[in-house]
């Protein structure tokens, strides 16, 4: 069982309350798909992700980050039970996506970078940290139904 | 093994000569960063009295830090040479797990988004990022 202190729900519920989702989404999925280029290879009907500019300007990345920003929403709502919230969502990505969990830590890194230059100084070391505990129990939760 | 491209030391090197005068800014920030966001951290640091984001030793050991990354930029073209003394002091002295490595790193880019949020584009975050693993390796050289 996951224990969030006040400080910490505070904290992810004021950080999605106020997020940019489909200007933090995309320049998210983006970056990780430069910055770790093997992530490309779920995103082989994504059209042109030759090199930086093409990821940056895709409109299909950019859309595609959106959704997955929004699929954190359950978890900032559901905080008590990430678990089972994304139970469903764990079994799609293993069985039918087939995608490395690992992965998700690299999504999340990149994620935890973009927040940060949106938040500026407001992204104290304590609000990374609450951040990071966040997104580090929506990874283990994804990781949870592979066999 | 990750060879640095022509173009990712270019990088490198453009982008920190933007960091060098915020040295001491940049360290302690990352450094006070790596303490509250990941605890065990601190059990390299329990000869300090202070702990705190911004207390003297942090700042002093942020900006310690940070030039030994300079000197890392300085030597990019032959990180294992350059880095020696660092390994040899890392692995004999200080024997900090390389797992660590990763961790600063990662709260260093942290910091550098936040503080160049124009300047650190994707394509700089991943020549940095090249760069700061291989300075990883080279630091741990000499472990064993």
């Amino acid at each position: 069982m996951v224990v969030w202190t006040d400080f910490e729900r505070a904290t992810i519920t004021d950080i999605f309350s106020k997020l940019d989702y489909e200007a933090v989404g995309g320049a998210t999925l983006a970056r990780c798909l430069i910055v770790y280029p093997w992530t490309q290879r779920y995103f082989g009907n994504f059209g042109n992700l030759y090199n930086a500019a093409a990821i940056l300007g895709n409109p299909m990345i950019a859309k595609h980050g959106t959704t997955i920003l929004h699929g954190l929403d359950r978890a900032v709502k559901n905080m008590d039970n990430i678990k089972a919230t994304y139970a469903e969502l764990s079994v799609l990505h293993s069985e039918k996506l087939h995608v490395d969990p690992d992965n998700f830590k690299l999504l999340s890194d990149c994620l935890t970078i973009v927040v940060a230059a949106q938040l500026g100084k407001d992204f104290t070391g304590e609000v990374q940290a609450a951040f990071q505990k966040f997104l580090a129990v929506v990874v283990s939760a994804l990781g949870r139904q592979y066999h | 093994m990750t060879c640095l491209s022509a173009k990712d030391k270019d990088t490198v090197k453009v982008f920190w000569a933007k960091v060098a005068d915020k040295v001491e800014e940049v360290g302690s920030d990352a450094l006070s960063r790596m303490l509250a966001v990941y605890p065990q951290t601190k059990t390299y640091f329990s000869h300090w009295k202070d702990l705190s984001p911004g207390s003297a030793p942090v700042n002093k050991h942020g900006k310690t830090v940070m030039l030994g990354v300079g000197q890392a930029v300085a030597c990019i073209d032959d990180l294992n040479a350059g880095l020696l003394t660092l390994s040899e002091l890392h692995a004999f002295t200080l024997r900090v797990d390389p797992a660590n490595f990763k961790i600063l790193s990662h709260c260093l880019l942290v910091v550098l988004s936040i503080k160049f949020p124009n300047d650190f584009t994707p394509e700089v975050h991943v020549s940095l990022d090249k760069f700061l693993a291989a300075l990883s390796r080279a630091l741990s050289e000499k472990y064993r």
